[in-house]
């Protein structure tokens, strides 16, 4: 592939950003997520923050609810470009994974996303 | 029961709707009025999506709603109505008499509007409808979520 992943995570107030703030702490990787956020955004509005963040990259939208105004903004984009996968529900974990797996198509790094981010979810003993 | 609550949100479904206001409502059906999102299928999944199976989705363009405003209300079950813009309530509110309340629940920054509460922004054109609305009789105040102050619309247009 020409140009890595890009990974932009479309969530509620400032949830975005302290996601890509964590992963620049833990990884060192800066640059491959870009946070934004729909803070004041009608739809029109969010759509465009969305074109600035994904640019011209192949891309996965990780999005913080499955629903609202981030999933269906996130949707609405993803269909109308082809290299770009979206996921729910993203967490720490699949970043952190995500990040370092960047060298294949969009839909197949939002599957690789979900899946290691439904891992870290667990119930551990006491 | 009732119809709880007309809603101006230009999001419209969204998680301030169906958490915020839905699960204080005990809401089981939302009203979506919007011509173009009644017309287009995929839209519509959209919308359906993350919304908890026990709550219905009723799409309507405002003539459909017009007319069956009498039956939601006398729905046993609690809805909320929603349309995305000014002109859509205003639009309704023309068609049916039954629009006695419009709660401004989200019309964000855009070019040419200027803020007047930290999730309401406005044109002077804008605000003029929604005092022509209150002149027929509506209700208009702002409040993004039920814990906040129910904002009358002198304090903000």
């Amino acid at each position: 592939m020409s140009e890595p992943l890009r990974g932009v995570i479309v969530s509620h107030a400032a949830i975005a950003q302290a996601l890509v703030s964590a992963v620049s702490v833990i990884t060192g990787i800066d640059g491959a997520l870009t946070p934004v956020s729909n803070e004041g955004c009608d739809n029109d509005a969010l759509g465009e923050r969305l074109r600035a963040a994904v640019g011209s990259a192949p891309a996965v939208l990780f999005v913080d609810l499955p629903g609202g105004s981030c999933l269906t903004n996130s949707i609405r984009y993803a269909k109308q470009h082809a290299d770009v996968a979206v996921v729910t529900g993203v967490n720490l974990a699949m970043l952190l994974d995500f990040v370092f797996h960047r060298d294949v198509p969009a839909a197949e790094a939002a599957r690789r996303a979900a899946d290691a981010g439904g891992k870290a979810i667990r119930v551990t003993a006491a | 029961m009732t119809v709880a609550l007309y809603r101006i949100d230009d999001r419209l479904i969204h998680g301030q709707v169906v958490v915020g206001w839905g699960q204080p409502l005990d809401c089981t059906f939302i009203v979506l009025v919007d011509d173009e999102v009644r017309s287009s299928e995929w839209e519509q999944d959209l919308y359906r999506m993350g919304v908890p199976p026990h709550i219905e989705v009723v799409f309507a363009s405002v003539d459909e709603a017009a007319e069956r405003l009498p039956a939601w209300e006398a729905e046993p079950r609690v809805g909320i109505l929603l349309v995305g813009d000014i002109d859509t309530a205003a639009a309704l509110a023309a068609r049916s008499a039954r629009v006695k309340r419009l709660n401004v629940g989200g019309i964000h920054h855009r070019a040419g509007r200027t803020e007047r509460l930290r999730f309401v922004y406005l044109t002077d054109a804008e605000a003029a409808k929604l005092r022509q609305l209150a002149a027929t009789g509506v209700e208009v105040t702002a409040q993004d979520v039920p814990t906040a102050r129910p904002v009358p619309l002198g304090e903000f247009t």
